[in-house]
């Protein structure tokens, strides 16, 4: 069975919130939307967002990383927000694992985001109804958009390809390859929902020399050391490269 | 969490409705053991009944204000199976109707014995239905609190002390409130529901205070290095996404001082419990019994309401971890 997933790439995410805007502007004109703001453009603005990029920072000064962390629903494969709902109005898709809220159905009683350990739910203050992402489930079957762009809003918007978007459950998917090969993991595996989103790490490339290595076997006179400089009135390699 | 009025005044509410009836019908089956003096019908059980559904009624009232489409309330029936919301949301009704009934079978006084049990104990209408009524508000209370014991990450209300408390609590305060109904009505059972108002108020004591303890004890299961996958011991949050507040700010934090917290944590231990024992007490011994067990009621309800506040803001959601510096 398929389960779709954002997988999020903490090495390349450079913090920029263009997967904030692009989310907020295809789901508010779109199936989820409106996704209300209170006090847009006046003092202490609010309002909904299916999508937030976090940061923090690791370590002490001066030994610190930066890191952004773009958050949004995890589409959970045993999702604790589902069963707890009274109306059915949330509910996780057979099809392809993504979590929904109907608002049709949903009553505003907030008890779902309770039931989230993520705060990746919302509650619209003006719609009075639970809002969450949809992995953009009004794009990615979209038939009239060309197939490169049957992808969610966030992913085709992040510069860095920080965000990619696949089926998690298919083992030979990009997004399984690279949680494989790279490390991915679940954020909050304590409490077992089991979250379909995966993030990648911070990676570094180490290279591990041994003092051995440091030392030439060739070397004739087993010695190591500084040559004697040359003489000023002497060729040196940068003259012969530069006069090339 | 944030202590929403409206959860506040339907928890207390119908828990003194729900503790109310148990009285009245633990007042009938003492009587019918002929353990008490027996009550008028109509005096009696049917005025507490109507007073006990008005006060599940004014729960029921409070709980609208919760929803943000209080016009598709009736929706909230369809996933009894998993959801003890909406498990209660059938309940509430169904107690509502019961004791009701209840009510109405005294208020008419359809007391024929129906058969006879064990060759001498007769058994009519009012008993059989006082005892689903009695199951449905057990049920009730077991509904009501399993809504937050039953969420595992609020690990200060995942324990069945979260269950006894509603049920202690509850059930003190109806017995309080049956007491004053008694004077009132002058009913000759004032120190019976006295004397069971200050024994589950002494309960009900001993269980709250052991739920702060374990909860002043609880390790957070998650921490900053599991919430964002990074294992550093030093991590420091520089910017939550947002600088003016969003639901996940509003919902999940108090906003509350620990001076406060702890004030009103100090004000519903002394309101709960010691003042109402004494009160009932100076009551029961004869001296203004009317006053003293009206006080009693109004000072333990009114500390119910900041029991009930308390127990929100006791309650730390680990979504709070992503939330801990604007800017
Ligand atoms: S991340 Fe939260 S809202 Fe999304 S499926 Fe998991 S529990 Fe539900
Ligand atoms: S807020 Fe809506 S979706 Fe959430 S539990 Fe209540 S009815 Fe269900």
């Amino acid at each position: 069975m398929k389960q779709l997933a954002l997988i999020i790439d903490l090495n390349v995410c450079v913090g920029c919130h263009a997967c904030v805007t692009s989310c907020k502007e295809w789901n508010t004109s779109g199936w989820a939307g409106p996704m209300s703001d209170v006090n847009p453009y006046d003092a202490n603005p609010t309002g909904t967002f299916f999508n937030r990029v976090q940061t923090f920072e690791i370590g002490t000064f001066p030994n610190t990383e930066t890191v952004h962390f773009p958050k949004s629903c995890l589409h959970c494969e045993d999702p604790p927000c589902v069963p707890v709902c009274p109306t059915g109005a949330s509910y996780k898709r057979e099809a392809d694992g993504i979590v929904l809220v109907d608002y049709d159905k949903c009553i505003g009683c907030k008890y779902c985001s309770w039931a989230c350990p993520y705060g990746v739910r919302e509650f619209d203050q003006k719609e009075k109804v639970m809002k969450k992402c949809t992995l953009c489930v009004d794009r990615i079957y979209d038939q009239t958009l060309p197939e490169s762009e049957r992808k969610p809003a966030c992913v085709l918007a992040c510069p860095t390809s920080a965000r990619l978007f696949g089926d998690v459950h298919d083992p030979d998917s990009e997004v399984s390859q690279l949680i494989r090969e790279n490390g991915g993991y679940q954020l909050m595996p304590e409490w077992g929902t089991n979250p379909s989103n995966h993030y990648l790490p911070r990676r570094k490339t180490h290279f591990k020399i041994h003092e051995d290595e440091l030392l030439r076997v060739d070397n004739p006179l087993k010695k190591e050391g500084l040559l004697p400089e040359p003489p000023k009135d002497q060729q040196t390699l940068d003259d012969i490269y530069s006069s090339w | 969490m944030h202590p929403a009025f409206s959860v506040i005044f339907l928890t207390t509410l119908i828990g003194v409705g729900q503790g109310l009836f148990l009285a009245l019908y633990s007042g009938q089956i003492y009587s019918m053991m002929k353990l008490l003096p027996a009550q008028n019908s109509q005096s009696f059980y049917a005025l507490g009944s109507l007073l006990a559904v008005g006060f599940l009624l004014a729960g029921l009232f409070a709980s609208f204000f919760h929803l943000g489409r209080p016009m598709r309330a009736w929706r909230s029936s369809s996933k009894w199976r998993t959801s003890w919301l909406s498990r209660e949301v059938i309940i509430l009704p169904t107690t509502m109707l019961l004791i009701a009934f209840y009510g109405v079978i005294h208020y008419f006084d359809w007391n024929q014995p129906l058969f006879i049990l064990v060759e001498t104990q007769a058994i009519n209408l009012s008993l059989i239905i006082g005892t689903l009524a009695m199951l449905s508000t057990f049920a009730l209370f077991i509904c009501t609190s399993m809504i937050y014991a039953s969420l595992k990450f609020l690990q200060e209300w995942y324990s069945p002390l979260t269950v006894i408390n509603y049920i202690l609590l509850g059930t003190a305060s109806g017995f309080t409130l049956a007491a004053v109904f008694s004077v009132i009505v002058e009913a000759d059972v004032v120190g019976f529901y006295v004397l069971w108002a200050i024994i589950l108020t002494v309960t009900a004591f001993i269980t709250r205070v052991a739920t702060i303890l374990r909860n002043h004890s609880i390790t957070p299961k998650s921490n900053l290095q599991t919430a964002i996958g990074i294992r550093h011991t030093i991590i420091t949050q520089k910017s939550q996404g947002f600088m003016c507040g969003s639901f996940n700010t509003r919902e999940f934090f108090h906003h509350k001082s620990l001076t406060q917290i702890k004030a009103i944590k100090n004000i519903f231990l002394v309101l709960v419990f010691p003042i109402p024992i004494l009160l009932l007490l100076v009551a029961a011994s004869g001296l203004a019994p009317l006053y003293l067990a009206i006080a009693a009621f109004i000072v333990q309800y009114s500390g119910l309401l900041a029991e009930r506040w308390y127990f929100f803001t006791e309650g730390k959601h680990p979504q709070n971890i992503y939330y801990q510096s604007v800017a």
